[in-house]
């Protein structure tokens, strides 16, 4: 399939948003998806409601509120400016911290329900062998929860390429800045002649979906069986 | 060498333990929900007690007046639980050696190699923890915290997962640490002839009580 270059740079854009967006979520992810797994602390009902906020409101809302709060009019976006520089508002950085917004609740639900299938008997385990809690933890938790780790990065970073009404709010549809693939689709279905490079997007933004849910999968599969979760043999040895 | 006054509460349930222990093996028996496994993550550290004092030797682990607390992972105490607990991600070698990793050269009183060889499990060495049998599994747990060189090595119900024809399997193994390592023991048990066939002498818990009992039968090897 022949891309033209305005598409070519959709699709870089796309994934350099995506990545960055994951990388982002990442240690953000494992950090509240612990906390939301194991500790009981006042407000957590609130944290967790706020996680999952973005899954359930139309996302030009948090699009809009990012520009409110982020714009170069806005509090943070002022100060942000001034002090170091830093513009957001229809860059694309802030196509990623949309994006990252909007994927954080993805990423974050199979972090939490890794957690807590972990049985809590280990780390205790490790702690009698000599290991401090945060030892126990890279060692012991956060290999155990891997699986889940991988399976929420890839959902956030699918989640991320496909970002739309987030980042046409707050970044608005930029050629080269902040045109992602769907964007840009989208684009294309409102010029004439557009259709075929529509049609092809759409077939891209398909393969690129159906390649990180199988890749996802794999990678998951791959990880369980390397952690012993499932016998290489098939079935479990009987005492 | 032990010494504890132990006293914990949670809900309706209430521990209270007061004994010296010395070296050799130290059986303790009690009907289950005694609160043996309770005593015991108070003694390794997992649990703090609402209130009392705990010493190994010199060393002062607990003391709830001046709000002394040791914690587990600076207690150099072995535990084994009754399932094991390997690390399912690791291979039997690198759960045999995690606890080892932890200590500086001059604190590891054995080899991985003595250890293979005293729980005979060097052809497992490369297995994942599902790939292993029950007794397999336990003799590994066993290794494991061997090989962390403990000052006392606590075990909760080590054979209570395994049939009859296993713990006949793995009671010599655990003999043979006692005799050939000579490290202190303590053994919870709701078998009184496992705890009879090693012990040296036997405490009883009854609902939350530690109580100290009549020395063992001059023959102790009556297993049922």
């Amino acid at each position: 399939m022949m891309l033209t270059h305005e598409e070519w740079q959709a699709l870089g854009l796309s994934a350099k948003v995506a990545l960055w967006s994951t990388a982002l979520c990442l240690p953000l992810g494992i950090g509240i998806g612990w906390l939301l797994a194991r500790r009981e602390f006042p407000g957590k009902l609130l944290l967790d409601a706020l996680v999952q906020m973005p899954m359930v409101l139309p996302p030009v809302v948090p699009g809009y509120l990012l520009l409110l709060l982020l714009g170069t009019q806005g509090p943070l976006g002022g100060w942000l400016e001034s002090h170091f520089g830093i513009v957001v508002a229809f860059t694309w950085k802030g196509a990623v911290l949309a994006s990252a917004v909007m994927a954080f609740p993805l990423m974050v639900q199979p972090m939490r329900l890794a957690f807590r299938m972990i049985d809590t008997r280990l780390e205790r385990a490790a702690t009698t062998l000599g290991a401090p809690p945060w030892r126990a933890f890279l060692t012991v938790t956060l290999p155990l929860a891997l699986p889940g780790i991988i399976a929420g990065s890839v959902l956030g970073f699918s989640r991320s390429l496909g970002e739309f009404g987030a980042t046409m709010a707050f970044v608005g549809n930029i050629p080269g800045e902040t045109r992602t693939l769907p964007l840009a689709l989208y684009n294309f279905t409102h010029v004439p002649d557009g259709e075929m490079a529509a049609l092809r997007l759409a077939g891209l933004s398909l393969a690129l979906a159906l390649m990180a849910l199988l890749a996802s999968h794999a990678i998951s599969r791959r990880a369980e069986r390397l952690l012993g979760y499932a016998d290489p043999r098939g079935a479990r040895a009987q005492p | 060498m032990l010494s504890l006054d132990l006293h914990f509460e949670r809900g309706e349930f209430q521990l209270a333990a007061r004994a010296e222990i010395g070296p050799g093996v130290t059986g303790i028996c009690g009907a289950s929900g005694a609160g043996k496994s309770t005593l015991l993550a108070l003694l390794a550290g997992l649990l703090h007690p609402s209130s009392g004092c705990l010493r190994f030797s010199d060393e002062a682990l607990v003391d709830t007046a001046t709000g002394r607390f040791i914690p587990a992972w600076r207690r150099h105490f072995g535990l084994v639980f009754q399932d094991g607990l390997l690390f399912p991600h690791l291979s039997v070698r690198d759960n045999l050696l995690y606890g080892w990793h932890r200590l500086e050269p001059g604190e590891r009183h054995f080899d991985l190699h003595t250890v293979l060889e005293l729980m005979e499990i060097g052809s497992l060495i490369a297995r994942r923890p599902a790939q292993l049998s029950g007794g397999e599994r336990q003799r590994v747990a066993l290794g494991r915290a061997l090989l962390y060189s403990p000052r006392l090595l606590l075990l909760d119900e080590p054979l209570s997962s395994l049939d009859d024809r296993l713990k006949q399997q793995i009671l010599p193994f655990l003999k043979r640490v006692k005799e050939e390592t000579r490290i202190p023991m303590i053994y919870v048990s709701h078998s009184r002839p496992e705890v009879d066939y090693l012990a040296d002498r036997v405490l009883t818990m009854e609902s939350g009580r530690l109580l100290v009992e009549s020395p063992l039968p001059a023959d102790g090897r009556g297993m049922g």
